[in-house]
């Protein structure tokens, strides 16, 4: 008994430092240059191309070397006045859910392929995700700095607000695909619907669908729901008064709660592993080379998820505080409540 | 004294606020549109930065116009001494007197004077461009084209005469020869 949990443990353990330091770490480290160059291509600029290795630049991506190094290089700051601990704390109270998170995400077909088969999966990533909430309210009321509080209770009202309709916008999901087990239903989604359409979760819930994405970037704290950082009016917000690679911190957080985000939307909209039309009979889930190509898929449709909240980021402007409260709990939430209602009925007559 | 109220056409209208429509309201709409606009220009510039304007400087340069000053040279006659004849035109037209000549007696009957020293001053020079407008023997030109390179110390932004010399050219102007010609022309024409 003792062995076997040991075994999984391990297990466990090497599956997550494959998936959270390999690719979200990498992925959120590249994402800081790709946020830079994608902004700079839409605004008709160059962008950061200048780092070079013995004249080699590579796009500019050397650049993540380069900030890396500054950022280890420069002093970490606690500001006098502050609660020392907490301030030092926060970063990684905020960092350690966001990563945590990755753990109940099914990236292939198997068990195999996921850290751990929760079977309350995604209520595991919203309880854990909140708790990221913390972090960023703590940050900023440990730094003694009014701007860095106003910020923190913005995070705190908007993450709180958000989680509701976030959580109610999935239930119609869960009742479409009557689990609440991301693998069961990412399995779920390779049927095809009347044998053309795959059964992905943005067909038969188009209106969740996009209520999860604009929830969803609002509990990323981007723009257009970034008024917790606004900058004419907060300076950055709750991590005002952080530098050096406390700040990096923060920036890695805001990244891999984006590339969650993105996995979210991935498995539960966009039939997370399954490659559209290419039902995964026993027979190909026990190759390897279909698992493989299963992996591929997830992390291209994580990718593109990655891009379309960059390019939001980029096209649309932030909006005022009051809006973004409206917004959530006047129109989200009553659609999604909506939604969960018509879902009901729906199942309930055609069955 | 209460003025007159302007004619109705001159007058401001007030603006016509309208209630969104539902399509407004949903945003999802206009979303789409504004992501449509941003994709196109990513799209456009990672393949052939279509609109991209940027010059990345020190690997491309934006030519300069024509008639760009900067620093000055000397230009040279055919057997390669200065054009100059030290009338001191360009010096008394300086304003900020950063030309120093001193001025050497040549045994030509038709070119009298020459420099023997001609010293510019980098650091005083503010390349307005009257000396060249002065100089009755196109001597001093200002279309090298170079900019006022930085120094270590004042005494090297002082250029002398073979450093101006050397950047000058050879030009086809004639030079000397008999009183008139060019001056005396554009005299009589005013006469």
């Amino acid at each position: 008994m003792t062995a076997q949990v040991v075994e999984a443990l391990v297990h466990a353990a090497i599956k997550f430092a494959i998936l959270v330091p390999g690719f979200v770490l990498a992925l959120a480290a590249l994402m800081s240059w790709i946020e830079r160059r994608q902004s700079a291509m839409i605004q008709d600029r160059v962008g950061p191309n200048r780092a070079s290795i013995g004249g080699v630049r590579a796009w500019g991506l050397f650049h993540i070397i380069a900030d890396t190094l500054k950022f280890a290089l420069k002093e970490n700051i606690v500001p006098r006045g502050s609660n020392p601990l907490l301030f030092r704390l926060a970063p990684f109270m905020a960092m350690a859910p966001a990563l945590i998170v990755f753990a109940v995400m099914p990236v292939g077909p198997t068990n195999r392929w996921v850290v751990s088969n929760l079977d309350v999966g995604i209520l595991f990533i919203f309880a854990i995700g909140s708790l990221s909430v913390y972090g960023a309210t703590i940050a900023g009321w440990s730094s003694n700095n009014n701007f860095s509080l106003l910020g923190a209770l913005r995070v705190s009202a908007q993450m709180i607000s958000y989680e509701v309709s976030l959580a109610l916008n999935l239930v119609g999901v869960f009742m479409v695909f009557g689990s609440i087990n991301l693998q069961t239903i990412i399995e779920g989604q390779g049927a095809l619907l009347g044998g053309v359409l795959p059964k992905w979760g943005i067909v038969v819930q188009p209106v969740a669908f996009f209520l999860f994405l604009a929830a969803s970037i609002a509990e990323t704290k981007r723009t257009p729901f970034d008024a917790p950082e606004g900058e004419p009016e907060l300076v950055s917000g709750y991590f005002t008064e952080y530098s050096g690679l406390a700040l990096a911190t923060w920036f890695l957080t805001e990244f891999a709660a984006v590339i969650m985000v993105a996995m979210m939307a991935t498995a539960v909209f966009f039939g997370g592993w399954q490659i559209p039309w290419l039902p995964p009979t026993p027979a190909l889930v026990a190759t390897w080379w279909f698992q493989i190509a299963c992996v591929m898929a997830f992390f291209a449709k994580t990718l593109f998820f990655v891009w379309v909240q960059m390019q939001l980021r980029w096209t649309l402007l932030r909006m005022r505080y009051d809006q973004i409260m409206t917004m959530g709990w006047k129109y989200i939430l009553p659609i999604s409540l909506a939604n969960v209602l018509v879902t009901g009925l729906f199942l309930l007559l055609t069955r | 004294m209460k003025q007159p109220l302007r004619p109705k056409s001159e007058r401001a209208k007030p603006f016509e606020r309208r209630e969104m429509t539902f399509a407004e309201k949903l945003f999802y709409p206009a979303i789409w549109e504004g992501l449509k606009v941003t994709t196109k220009h990513l799209v456009e510039n990672i393949f052939g930065r279509k609109h991209t304007v940027t010059l990345e400087y020190p690997e491309v340069q934006r030519p300069y116009p024509e008639r760009f000053r900067g620093q000055h040279r000397l230009m040279q006659r055919d057997d390669g001494s200065p054009r100059c004849v030290a009338c001191m035109c360009c010096s008394t037209a300086c304003p900020s007197n950063c030309i120093t000549i001193v001025a050497g007696e040549r045994p030509e009957e038709t070119i009298e004077k020459f420099p023997m020293r001609f010293e510019i001053d980098l650091l005083k020079c503010i390349y307005c461009g009257m000396c060249v407008e002065a100089c009755p023997c196109d001597a001093i030109r200002m279309d090298s084209g170079v900019h006022p390179k930085p120094t270590y110390n004042r005494q090297a932004a002082i250029i002398d005469k073979e450093g101006l010399l050397a950047a000058g050219a050879k030009t086809i102007a004639t030079q000397g020869g008999t009183f008139g010609s060019r001056v005396a022309g554009h005299l009589k024409k005013h006469i």
